[in-house]
C-alpha cells in the first residue's frame, strides 16, 4: 500500500526539484553567525535546531532574521557541498530570496509550517510540496 | 510581475550569464514586493564593498559573478570600501586587510561598477534629478537622493544593487510608486535646531518614531528649517543618514524645503492619524554620546564631507596645529576638488587628514587600535559603538574641531 500523501502550494523564489527529510524549526533562522558555511551545522544556544546539520535536508523555517550578509553565506554552503536540498518559509525576505538565487536552492515561501511535521519524507517540484507522512 | 520583451530577452541570456543571474533576482524580488513590472534605473550606488562587511564569501560570491562576463549597462559606482588606497600604510591598515579590500574593488570593476567608493556620488557629478528612477544602496545616500533630489529609489542591498546595474532595471514597488512615497506619521519640531549635530540628533530621534510606521516610515516634518548657505546641504544630509540609521527612513518630508512637499504642501500629509512631538534633543544627544575618557580620533565626514565643509572646517582650524588626529572622510573626486580650491593645503598644514575611499563607519578599527572617536556624525555614533566597540562623543562640529587642536575631550 502507497503511503499516505498530501500536497502543500507555495509561491516559488528559485524553482527545482528535491527529495530529502525536513528539518524544521518553528522559530527565525539567523544565516549570518550562526550557521557554518562550511560543515552546514547550526550553532545558537537554545535554538531548537542547535547542533543540527542542514546538509541535504528540506530545512523548514518561518523566515531569516538578522545581517543582510546572510545571502552570502548560504552561497558559501552551496560552495561547500554543505547547502540545504531545499528551503520552505512562511514568509522569505530578501536576504533569503537573494541567498536562495545565488545559491541555487530551491526555495518555496507562504508554506503552511504546521503541516511539514519535523522529520517528515518531503519531495519539492517547482511550488508543490508533498508530504510522504507513511 | 508583467515582463517587456527585452527582460525576456535578458532573462533567456542575452546579455550573458551574469545578466541572466541578475534578472532572476530582480524578478524574484519584484514578486517579493508585488511589483507590477520593472522600472529602468538612471544610475545605480552599489553597497557590500567594504571587506569588513561582506568577507570572504561575498568576496567570492562576487569573484565568480564578474567571471560570468556581463557588465552594468547603466552607470554604476561603488561606496565605500574598507581602506583608503593611497593612504592606508601611513594611516596604520593591515596589509592583508587592504589587499583582499582591492580584490573586492577589482571583482565590482570588472562587472563594470566604477570605484568612486563613496557614500556621497552627489557630490561628485551624479545628482539625480526630480523624478528620475535609481537604485542606489547606502543608506543615507538613497535617503538624500529621494528626499533633498526628488528622485526615486528603494533601498537595495549588495545583490539588488548589481543586479540592477547588469540589467538596468529594478522592480517598481514602494519608494518608486507615487503611494509609496507618501507620509506616514506628521512629526512637529518643538525646539531648536542649531548644528549639523542637532540635525543628526533630529534625525535619530524621528527615525526612532517612524521605524514601528508599517511597511517603512516616511515622515512629513515640521517647524523646522535648515539654515541658508553652504551649510544648508550638510544639515539635511546629516538628518537624513541620521534616520536611515535609527529608523530605517529612505524618505522624509521636510515642510516648505524638500521638493515634494514644496509641490504638494501641508495637504501631503493633512489626513495622518499618526502625529509625533519632538520637544528638545537631549534624549538624542545622551543615547548617541556614549564615550568616555579622552578621545584618540576626530572623524568628520560621514556621510562624505562636500567641498563646502571642507572650506569651513579649514576656516575653524585657521591653521591651528591639530594635537588629535583629525580624519576627514571625503570622495577622492572632492578631495582633488579641494586640491584645486585651496582648502586642502590649508588642512594639511593644521595637519588634518582627508581620508578616502573609506569611511569611520566600515573600516576596522580594532586594528587600527581606535578606542573612543569624537564626531559630528549622528550616523556614526548610532554604528560605532555596536559595529566596532568604540566610544562616541558626540558634538558640534565646531566642537569637535577645537577636541582635536586641544588634544583631549572636555567640557
Amino acid at each position: 500500500m502507497a503511503p499516505d500523501t498530501k500536497t502543500l502550494r507555495g509561491r516559488v523564489l528559485f524553482p527545482g526539484e528535491a527529495r530529502g527529510t525536513a528539518l524544521r524549526s518553528q522559530v527565525p533562522l539567523g544565516l549570518f553567525g550562526h550557521l557554518d558555511p562550511k560543515t552546514g551545522v547550526y550553532r545558537e544556544a537554545g535554538h531548537p535546531l542547535d547542533g543540527q546539520c542542514v546538509k541535504d535536508r528540506i530545512l523548514v523555517f518561518p523566515r531569516a532574521k538578522g545581517s543582510t550578509v546572510g545571502s552570502y553565506i548560504l552561497y558559501a554552503l552551496r560552495k561547500s557541498g554543505a547547502a540545504p536540498a531545499a528551503m520552505l518559509l512562511s514568509e522569505a525576505d530578501t536576504i533569503v530570496a537573494v541567498g536562495a538565487i545565488i545559491a541555487e536552492i530551491p526555495t518555496v515561501d507562504g508554506v503552511d509550517l504546521a503541516s511539514v511535521p519535523d522529520g517528515a519524507r518531503l519531495r519539492v517540484q517547482g511550488g508543490e510540496i508533498r508530504v510522504e507522512e507513511g | 510581475m508583467k515582463l517587456s520583451r527585452e527582460e525576456n530577452a535578458i532573462l533567456e541570456g542575452r546579455l550573458g550569464a551574469g545578466a541572466r543571474k541578475a534578472m532572476e533576482i530582480l524578478t524574484a524580488l519584484g514578486a517579493l514586493s508585488g511589483s507590477p513590472d520593472m522600472v529602468e534605473v538612471r544610475s545605480v550606488q552599489v553597497s557590500g564593498v567594504s571587506y569588513a562587511n561582506i568577507g570572504e564569501h561575498g568576496l567570492a560570491f562576487l569573484e565568480a559573478w564578474a567571471a560570468q562576463g556581463s557588465r552594468a549597462v547603466v552607470p554604476a559606482f561603488m561606496n565605500p570600501g574598507g581602506a583608503d588606497r593611497r593612504l592606508w600604510r601611513s594611516l596604520g591598515y593591515p596589509a592583508a586587510f587592504v589587499r583582499k579590500q582591492n580584490q573586492v574593488i577589482a571583482a565590482l570593476e570588472k562587472l563594470g561598477v566604477q570605484p568612486t567608493l563613496t557614500c556621497t556620488p552627489y557630490h561628485c557629478g551624479q545628482t539625480p534629478a526630480f523624478g528620475q528612477h535609481l537604485a542606489w544602496a547606502e543608506s543615507s545616500a538613497v535617503c538624500f537622493a529621494n528626499s533633498v533630489a526628488g528622485a526615486r529609489t528603494n533601498r537595495e542591498g549588495g545583490p539588488s544593487a548589481i543586479a540592477a546595474a547588469l540589467t538596468g532595471r529594478t522592480p517598481r514597488h514602494t519608494l518608486h510608486t507615487d503611494e509609496g512615497r507618501r507620509p506616514t506619521r506628521l512629526v512637529e519640531v518643538g525646539c531648536r535646531v542649531k548644528s549639523v549635530a542637532d540635525a543628526g540628533a533630529l534625525g535619530y530621534l524621528i527615525g526612532k518614531l517612524v521605524s514601528e510606521d508599517p511597511k517603512g516610515g516616511v515622515p512629513y516634518i515640521v517647524g523646522v528649517e535648515p539654515p541658508d548657505g553652504p551649510m544648508r546641504l550638510t544639515w539635511l544630509k546629516a538628518l537624513g543618514a541620521a534616520m536611515a540609521a535609527s529608523g530605517s527612513v529612505g524618505l522624509y518630508h521636510l515642510d516648505r524645503v524638500t521638493p515634494e512637499a514644496v509641490a504638494c504642501g501641508r495637504a501631503l500629509a493633512s489626513r495622518l492619524a499618526k502625529r509625533s512631538v519632538v520637544a528638545g534633543l537631549q534624549d538624542g544627544h545622551r543615547a548617541l554620546g556614549t564615550g568616555r575618557g579622552a578621545a584618540d580620533l576626530v572623524a568628520i565626514g560621514c556621510p562624505h564631507a562636500s567641498p563646502d565643509d571642507l572650506r569651513h572646517i579649514a576656516g575653524l582650524l585657521k591653521g591651528r596645529r591639530v594635537k588629535t588626529p583629525l580624519w576627514i572622510f571625503v570622495a577622492s573626486d572632492v578631495r582633488r576638488q579641494a586640491k584645486k580650491d585651496g582648502s586642502a593645503a590649508k588642512l594639511a598644514k593644521s595637519g588634518a587628514i582627508l581620508v578616502s575611499d573609506t569611511c569611520i563607519v566600515v573600516s576596522p578599527l580594532k586594528e587600527l587600535g581606535v578606542k573612543t572617536v569624537a564626531t559630528d556624525s549622528a550616523k556614526a555614533a548610532f554604528y560605532l559603538p555596536s559595529h566596532h566597540g568604540v566610544g562616541v562623543h558626540f558634538g558640534a562640529t565646531e566642537d569637535c574641531v577645537e577636541t582635536a587642536l586641544r588634544g583631549k575631550h572636555g567640557a
